[in-house]
């Protein structure tokens, strides 16, 4: 049982500090052997999750999410009225989906999320999340000067587009909608998908490119 | 806990690197911790005291360690505190105490129970909700419980309620393992509130923020 006591923790962590090894996949390694010689999971499991999330618990599922809430408005009316219930149509649901919010960027507004206390996302429907969003770069300072982040990603909203910042500091999880191009009427679903991009669904892109990303 | 996890606002922290590789993985342990940290959870962890285990890493590892290490590390020290392994088998790599071996699951199985692990933290409270949309709050000041959810950077400063988004498990004392709900709201900060007049007037921060840390204005 837990002893839920934080001086307790962080006796812990004084002591894995001086004792693991420095290099980080041989501590990964060895906790991994641990698990393994206890019965808790098998080598085989991991290496399945692994590829489940480099095959298919990506962003690709978002942006599926995305391009048909643009050809669909009653689509769009579900996933804005509760996206953890709308995202089961396709069986997307799973990791930190279970409070899942869907909040739309206009021609004045652009939404941005982020985890400042420690690093929430929305696995099931976005992947893994990126590097960056869990620095303590991006942390810090999104919340505080949003504009200049956004400059570093090359986005540079005009002063009277409103940027609203999300900080997932509950069990609620945000998807942002970006706005659909304007020259892709006629469209496959298939084909609007393949340009809705993770840093679009994140908020760190405003504007998408009709030509298809790599 | 006002930790080095509490990041909102901090300055110094430099560029953001967005040039990062567009895959899942960078390297191979980060992909098997993450499996590990979904499929190897202890039964009487809460997600709130697995949260304050990690806060309570060495803030230089904090800040300075892989992603996926801390994670490592957040395991490691949350299994010597449920009793489930020894500071000495973690750093050994090795149990004394070995178990039948697992049942592997298979790439779909893995699919399905990813699709499976979808969570919910409803939760109900004893009273009615306190505050309504469009209601103007403001954030307490102080907290003392030793994990909380109401980050530094929006403490003791205006809002407005945004929506009422139901009545769920409340983190301070879920960190401590008892589970209760309390009413959760999403609050809307004006960015000037909290950054000073420099701040652009047509941005906002939202979070989403429990009862109890909020107070009628």
């Amino acid at each position: 049982m837990s002893t839920f006591d934080p001086k307790a923790a962080a006796k812990a962590h004084q002591h894995l500090h001086s004792h693991l090894p420095s290099e980080p996949a041989l501590r990964v390694k060895s906790l991994e052997s641990l698990v393994i010689e206890r019965g808790l999971i098998a080598a085989e499991t991991i290496d399945n999750w692994v590829e489940a999330y480099r095959e298919e618990i990506g962003p690709k599922r978002g942006a599926k999410v995305i391009a048909r809430a643009w050809v669909d408005p009653d689509f769009k009316a579900r996933l804005l009225a509760n996206a953890a219930a709308a995202i089961k149509e396709f069986k997307f649901e799973g990791n930190a989906t279970g409070h899942l919010q869907a909040v739309e960027n206009t021609e004045t507004v652009q939404n941005i999320v982020v985890c400042t206390l420690c690093s929430c996302y929305p696995f099931s429907i976005l992947g893994m999340s990126p590097v960056w969003y869990k620095s303590a770069a991006y942390r810090s300072r999104v919340v505080r000067e949003p504009r200049a982040v956004l400059a570093e990603f090359g986005v540079t909203p005009d002063e009277e587009i409103a940027v609203k910042v999300w900080d997932s500091t509950a069990e609620l999880r945000f998807i942002v909608i970006p706005q659909r191009p304007a020259d892709t009427e006629g469209w496959s679903e298939d084909a609007l998908a393949a340009i809705v991009t993770r840093n679009a669904m994140i908020g760190s892109q405003r504007v998408l490119d009709p030509r298809g990303v790599a | 806990m006002d930790g080095i996890h509490d990041l909102g606002g901090k300055q110094g922290y430099g560029p953001v690197d967005v040039h990062e590789k567009d895959e899942p993985f960078h390297a191979d342990y980060e992909g098997r911790m993450w499996a590990i940290s979904r499929l190897c959870g202890a039964p009487d962890w809460t997600i709130d005291w697995w949260r304050n285990v990690r806060e309570h890493i060495e803030p230089v590892d904090y800040l300075s360690r892989p992603y996926f290490d801390s994670w490592m590390q957040t395991y490691a020290a949350a299994y010597i505190c449920s009793g489930i392994f020894t500071p000495d088998e973690i750093i050994a790599g090795h149990t004394h105490h070995k178990g039948p071996p697992a049942t592997p699951l298979s790439y779909d199985e893995a699919i399905e129970t990813q699709r499976k692990s979808c969570l919910d933290f409803s939760l109900p409270s004893d009273g009615p909700a306190r505050f309504n949309a469009g209601d103007l709050v403001q954030t307490v000041e102080f907290i003392d419980a030793a994990h909380t959810r109401l980050p530094q950077y929006a403490r003791n400063k205006p809002a407005v309620i945004r929506a009422y988004t139901g009545s769920h498990l409340f983190p301070d004392d879920s960190a401590r393992g008892i589970e209760r709900g309390e009413h959760l709201y999403s609050v809307t900060f004006r960015a000037q509130d909290l950054w000073g007049p420099r701040a652009n007037p047509k941005d906002s921060v939202i979070l989403d923020l429990w009862e109890s840390y909020l107070e009628p204005r």
